[in-house]
């Protein structure tokens, strides 16, 4: 297959993803969740009939809070809040004791808002960092024009990634950071996996043209890349059918993630360095 | 003759194997540290309110730290985590904590108590408290705290109700008036009684908090995170059985679709995972539910290694090689391959342990463990097992060319 030919097609396919998600993301942001935004999490379980509303209007109606959202996943309810007191939540708990009956805190998160401000730092910093590392090795192992077009693929994952979370308004908190994080360490892996392949081809005697030798190059990677997505894939896939609701969200973005990085190792990252090494 | 061996090899291999896996389970899993959120569990951080004209300096928040391990102490907690964070944050992290809001209400207070006579001038503080103990009362009604001065503390009581026959003492706790008895007589034995409306519990807390004494500054709470017991135990066999499920599917993968060498990978995964899961219960580093996650990529990245080896030792075979032969330079061309993709994943995830905290720096630290322990595994042991395969049969379909 030809793969460098056809790249427009790609960067016209990843585009699909990366505009809309971009536009999101100026438009309407991310939904933070309170380890970035600030803000109290409580997670009960009571009886699965009762309603997300009428739990919402209960704890309304104690008033003591300012903003509460309920969400409900069977007999687990999720009440997100601007940060309350040990009181206060305990006084949500009795709230809720009083009006129905089984009703068990399971879990209590609140985090200050300037907490939440120093991950936000810690997270750009921690990505920017594994970034210019992988830049060093690369160029330490490689070649500079090997290590932009993997980094550059890595960026084209992140957004991707980002976009969607924002699109959907999936809730941003820090499982998703360390997700990227992963997405960047395999994406990378893929990336490198494809490369080294183009290294070793390229110290061939009977040189192709760089076009050809890296569809060649890809080509022999091809199985071996799929496989392992396809092993990564099976355990994330029974994570998100038994895991339980905890690691929902960590366990969605490395698929898609994966999927994407995948992608990008595959049919992003030679074309960027086809691209790369024609100017230069 | 040399088949026989290597068969016989092969055999002893397996048997030493799982062998190693049976019996090193027990130990493993008793030795395994589980994060709180698989077992409940509280994590929190507190800062130190700033007050002017009193400076909060290392040393405050190193009285502050010995302070709160006397009070954790005091709950039963085994191995609390306990430690400073900047200039004037403290970190706590408590595993295996039946009612961790509770905990919390420990934690938080700064538990000053002072005697002070109508006036509001102060008498005496719980800086000179020897003991106190509490009583539960009868019937769940009257719980008391028994306070003991020691001897500064006894002459300072004892000229305050001396002087104050007749009069109120209030006590007071974090600036609260508890309860403010009448002075009858002067009482030089040292000896106090706080009476309030508490339930038996909270005469408890309130006389573990006196005991190991007032936090030099008060704290509020920063970040605070608690998992009930019963919803860490959930998460705890839910992720158990999925990475169980996944573990399974890779295996049966592997042996579908690379025949032999995925039998041998299979053998390998075993070996790999009691060195991942046995090195971690060495290390005493933390498994938490995204641990488990981290610990089931891993497998598929250790798979990948050996993935990529097979995929070269096919092309080789494919070069017309002898089996021997495509093995090796199959694991020569493959060796760099790893080794590079392989340090760039580590850079993310070393990167991770850096950033992340809790359950997040448990998956980081798991997979990090694994990438390294695939690698050492799948270039030594998957190796020699290959070898042996090629002894033992030179049937090039069985390597799925």
């Amino acid at each position: 297959m030809q793969f460098i030919e056809k790249r427009k097609w790609f960067y016209i396919f990843s585009s699909l993803f990366i505009i809309p998600g971009i536009i999101s993301m100026f438009v309407q942001g991310f939904n933070l969740g309170i380890d970035f935004k600030g803000g109290s999490m409580l997670r009960y379980k009571m009886d699965a009939s009762i309603s997300a509303s009428a739990v919402t209007q209960t704890i309304s109606d104690l008033n003591l809070v300012r903003e509460v959202s309920v969400q409900k996943s069977d007999n687990e309810f999720y009440i997100r809040t601007n940060e309350l007191t040990q009181e206060q939540t305990k006084q949500v708990t009795d709230g809720l004791q009083a009006k129905y009956t089984n009703v068990e805190l399971q879990s209590a998160e609140s985090v200050g808002a300037t907490i939440g401000g120093e991950l936000v730092k810690n997270a750009f910093l921690a990505v920017l960092i594994a970034l210019v590392l992988m830049l060093i090795y690369i160029t330490f192992r490689f070649e500079w024009t090997f290590g932009l077009a993997a980094v550059l693929a890595l960026f084209h994952d992140v957004v991707i990634v980002c976009g969607l979370f924002s699109l959907f308004q999936w809730e941003v908190n820090s499982a998703f950071i360390a997700a990227i994080l992963t997405i960047i360490g395999y994406s990378i892996n893929d990336t490198i996996v494809i490369f080294d392949r183009v290294r070793e081809n390229l110290r061939m005697k009977k040189k192709d043209a760089l076009a050809a030798l890296l569809d060649k190059s890809i080509m022999q990677t091809l199985n071996r890349s799929v496989n392992t997505v396809l092993t990564v894939l099976m355990p994330l896939i029974t994570l998100l059918i038994f895991g339980g609701g905890t690691i929902k969200v960590f366990v969605i973005a490395l698929l898609i993630g994966f999927l994407f990085g995948m992608y990008s190792s595959i049919c992003v990252a030679s074309p960027f360095y086809y691209e790369i090494k024609q100017r230069g | 003759m040399r088949k026989n061996t290597s068969i016989a090899i092969l055999a002893s291999i397996v048997v030493v194997l799982i062998g190693l896996a049976y019996f090193s389970y027990r130990p493993i899993m008793n030795n395994l540290k589980l994060g709180l959120d698989l077992r409940g569990g509280l994590h929190v951080v507190l800062m130190a309110d700033e007050k002017e004209g009193q400076a909060v300096t290392s040393d405050t928040i190193q009285k502050a730290i010995g302070v709160l391990r006397n009070r954790i102490d005091s709950l039963g907690v085994k191995e609390p985590i306990i430690y400073p964070q900047g200039k004037n944050r403290i970190v706590i992290e408590l595993a295996g904590v039946n009612d961790p809001e509770q905990a919390v209400d420990i934690i938080k207070n700064t538990a000053q108590l002072e005697f002070r006579d109508e006036s509001g001038k102060i008498l005496v503080t719980g800086k000179d408290l020897k003991d106190a103990q509490a009583s539960p009362g009868t019937n769940g009604q009257g719980a008391t705290v028994n306070l003991e001065f020691n001897d500064e503390g006894a002459k300072l009581f004892g000229a305050a109700t001396t002087k104050n026959v007749g009069k109120r003492i209030a006590i007071v706790i974090d600036n609260k008036v508890i309860s403010a008895p009448n002075v009858d007589e002067p009482i030089p034995s040292g000896k106090a009684e706080i009476r309030g409306s508490f339930t038996a519990e909270e005469a408890q807390n309130l006389a573990v908090l006196l005991r190991s004494g007032a936090l030099p500054v008060s704290f509020s709470i920063m970040e605070k995170r608690t998992v009930g017991p019963t919803l860490g135990a959930d998460s705890l066999s839910l992720s158990v059985k999925a990475a169980i499920v996944g573990l399974i599917a890779i295996l049966l993968f592997m042996l579908g679709y690379y025949l032999l060498p995925g039998l041998v990978a299979d053998i390998s995964m075993v070996l790999y995972s009691v060195l991942v899961l046995g090195v971690m219960a060495l290390l005493g580093s933390v498994l938490t539910l995204p641990g488990i996650a981290g610990f089931v990529l891993s497998i598929g990245m250790a798979v990948d290694a050996n993935v990529i080896i097979y995929e070269h030792i096919k092309e080789e075979l494919r070069f017309g090689k002898t089996l021997k032969a495509a093995i090796e330079s199959g694991f020569a061309r493959a060796f760099w391959t790893i080794f590079d993709s392989n340090l760039t994943t580590l850079i993310a995830a070393v990167v991770l342990i850096w950033f992340g905290t809790g359950p997040i720096k448990g998956f980081a630290v798991t997979l990090s463990i694994g990438i390294v322990a695939s690698m050492v595994v799948a270039l030594t042991f998957t190796r020699y097992l290959l070898v042996l395969c090629a002894d033992i049969t030179k049937n090039n379909k069985l390597y799925g060319v």
